[in-house]
């Protein structure tokens, strides 16, 4: 394994002449490599955490190439829909591949976005200065939810049909507008035909749009600031004789291929779901969702996919269903305050003190507790557990200017911590 | 919407106790023997499993010609074509042709029932259900558990009820093979108030097959239902295998070449 070369990094193009000389003569593409990939230095202590900014571009892709597909045969429409997606199923070749890899793929892009935006609180990697990485971010997570809610409602599945209805409510509780506003967004007097068309515009070409466009914003932002690190430090104020950080290393051939190990992981357990458990026990594609929209029959729970339930669990957990859609905003606006909210003078958990910690694990369990109150009917024992869930979920944001600043932090090692294994 | 909740809400942990105590009394009692093990019949319904395997070829084979028989006269199948069984299940055309299509359709029409819509909502209040989807709505431990839960209830219009689906519409078409049975309830006590609940079922008749021939018969149309709800799914885990162990070495390979670059990272 020892005669891999490895290519100088930045190393120009060989030829003068020829056919790569005659594109890069017309194109910024040399530039591009060498400040972006080759030239583009990252600290060399990135860990486990460091694979799922990388993993979420892949599945972006993959849903945009699956989606494709899935529109050649896929027909918008209530008397067509249903129908449309039983035939990609059975009688489209690899149909039945396509759609769960899409449907996988909408799981593995929450899963895979989580884990990203878990490692962001934890090595503080919203705080100045990448206020604006972290914002552009969030704005990403958003239109996924609204990618992800439009398409589960394509398939016109029942709880298609109910999930639909639940939250386009959401917005009639806006006082004065609301029930105007539900009208618009529906185009009708329910959820009918003219929903599912607009949804499918929405979830086709306006959403995806919007996300690459963020995607990319994310992206130059990114290396506008460099990335963090798990010890919080910025690299750049450590450089060497030659002007480069004493801490970095090229991102490309370095990380470019210890990505690749990390996507060749995703995809084994990705590949374990879409071949052996694509409905994942009714987590990712749900029974209720085989039989078609029925207005007249309520599934007998309607909660929406995994992924959007913690909120779903704000919003039912407060028994005032205006107050509750306003809190359910709340918790989403918290995290575009967080870089101002964050008074720490560090910015990994690696240094920060016990009430820090402490706080940030409280977080963690109430969303994942949430997730799993969302899941359940509403019943007293969940209700009663979604609210101090509730409650923890914000006493990390609220509560965070005092606890940073009284916080017994640690002091910052000048350099990274790096061990370079056999 | 999952699986559990086809159960009830609340377990009579009381009724509960009470069963296993009674039940610890007569193991504990040598004189009583089978009479005891016929009077339970059907006290454990919730926890019977179909059991079935959708790469049990002659299974679908015989609930393939039993569905087409027995349930296709009022249920469709209105995403799956004859032919595809045909491909699918390894059934010769000529056999496909002389025994499973009927006169008037051809093999690539899709399994339709012949019952005209309104009949079917003036003689049992809705139209029965297509069940090319049913496997996969409802599960495949349900459809077992609602084909052998049936019971001779005169208050219903069809004079049958059932446990998995109570109050079905769908009368008991397959009595003459499994014959008729009467459910046997008990006063149990819920939350503090009385209440009846199933406690076992008694023969009224027999029919024309044994218990035992009876729950295989089920079991085929389940798992051609099973099949019927995702065709593919067989061909899905085949290829799912070499997909996975082709990234495992594509992974591995990965690692390798990861390892190489990173000697000179100190």
């Amino acid at each position: 394994m020892s005669v891999v070369e490895k290519p100088p990094a930045g190393a120009p193009p060989q030829k003068t002449g020829g056919l790569r000389a005659w594109f890069y003569k017309r194109l910024p593409i040399e530039e591009f490599i060498s400040s972006q990939l080759t030239g583009y230095y990252a600290p060399k202590n990135f860990n486990f955490w460091y694979f799922f900014g990388f993993l979420s571009l892949f599945v972006l892709a993959l849903q945009l190439a699956t989606g494709i597909f899935l529109t050649m045969f896929y027909k918008p429409g209530e008397a067509t829909a249903f129908d449309s997606v039983a035939f990609i199923m059975r009688e489209v070749d690899y149909g039945w591949l396509i759609r769960y890899l899409h449907s996988t793929g909408a799981s593995a892009f929450f899963i895979v976005v989580y884990l990203h935006m878990f490692r962001a609180l934890l090595y503080g990697s919203y705080k100045r200065p990448r206020e604006l990485l972290w914002l552009i971010g969030m704005l990403v997570y958003f239109a996924l939810m609204a990618e992800a809610f439009l398409g589960y409602v394509l398939p016109w599945g029942n709880m298609s049909y109910w999930a639909a209805q639940v939250i386009v409510n959401i917005f009639g509780t806006i006082p004065g507008i609301g029930p105007g506003l539900v009208e618009w967004i529906r185009g009708d007097y329910g959820i009918a035909d003219a929903t599912l068309n607009r949804f499918f515009a929405l979830h086709v070409v306006a959403v995806p749009l919007a996300l690459l466009l963020l995607v990319v914003l994310h992206l130059v932002a990114l290396r506008q600031t460099g990335s963090n690190n798990p010890d919080g430090i910025e690299i750049k104020e450590k450089l060497g004789p030659d002007g480069k950080p004493l801490d970095g290393i090229p991102f490309h051939p370095y990380y470019t291929v210890k990505d690749t190990v990390g996507l060749g992981v995703f995809l084994v357990l990705f590949a374990i779901v879409v071949f052996f458990v694509p409905t994942f026990g009714g987590y990712f594609l749900e029974p209720a969702n085989f039989e078609p929209a029925n207005p007249f029959s309520t599934p007998p729970e309607i909660t929406p996919s995994w992924y959007l339930t913690p909120y779903y669990a704000i919003l039912r957990g407060i028994p005032n269903q205006r107050l509750g859609a306003l809190v359910l905003v709340l918790a989403l606006v918290a995290y575009l305050l967080l870089p101002w909210l964050d008074r720490s003078p560090v910015k990994s958990m690696r240094y920060k003190g016990w009430i820090s910690r402490l706080f940030f694990a409280l977080f963690i369990v109430s969303f994942l507790g949430l997730v799993y109150v969302g899941l359940h009917p509403v019943e007293p024992f969940y209700v009663l557990m979604g609210r101090i869930c509730t409650a923890l979920y914000f006493a990390y944001f609220v509560l965070m200017p005092w606890y940073t600043r009284i916080d017994p932090v640690r002091p910052v090692p000048e350099r990274l911590r790096f061990h370079a294994h056999a | 919407m999952r699986m559990r909740n086809l159960l009830p809400r609340r377990v009579p942990w009381r009724a509960v106790l009470a069963v296993c105590i009674a039940a610890a009394a007569a193991a504990g009692a040598p004189a009583q023997e089978k009479s005891a093990g016929a009077e339970a019949f059907g006290s454990d319904w919730q926890s019977w499993k179909a059991g079935t395997s959708v790469v049990d070829l002659p299974s679908v084979q015989r609930g393939a010609r039993d569905f087409l028989g027995y349930c296709n006269g009022c249920h469709s199948l209105k995403f799956v074509r004859y032919a595809r069984i045909g491909t699918d299940l390894k059934i010769p055309p000529n056999l496909l042709q002389q025994d499973l299509v009927p006169s008037t359709r051809k093999p690539t029409d899709y399994i339709t029932s012949p019952m005209p819509p309104a009949d079917a909502v003036s003689w049992f209040g809705k139209q029965p259900p297509d069940l090319s989807l049913i496997a996969q709505e409802r599960g495949i431990n349900y459809l077992y558990q609602y084909l052998t839960t049936f019971y001779v209830d005169p208050s219903r219009p069809t004079g049958a009820n059932n446990l998995a689906l109570a109050t079905t519409a769908m009368p008991d078409v397959l009595s003459d093979l499994e014959g008729l049975k009467r459910a046997v309830f008990k006063n149990v006590e819920i939350d503090g108030t009385q209440q009846t609940a199933f406690d076992h079922f008694e023969t009224l008749a027999p029919g024309a097959m044994t218990r035992e021939q009876y729950e295989g018969f089920v079991r085929d149309i389940v798992n051609f239902l099973d099949y019927v709800g995702e065709p593919e799914q067989a061909h899905r885990r085949a290829l799912g295998v070499w997909v996975v162990l082709f990234l495992l070495v594509f992974t591995w390979l990965t690692w390798l070449l990861k390892r190489e670059y990173w000697k000179d990272v100190h």
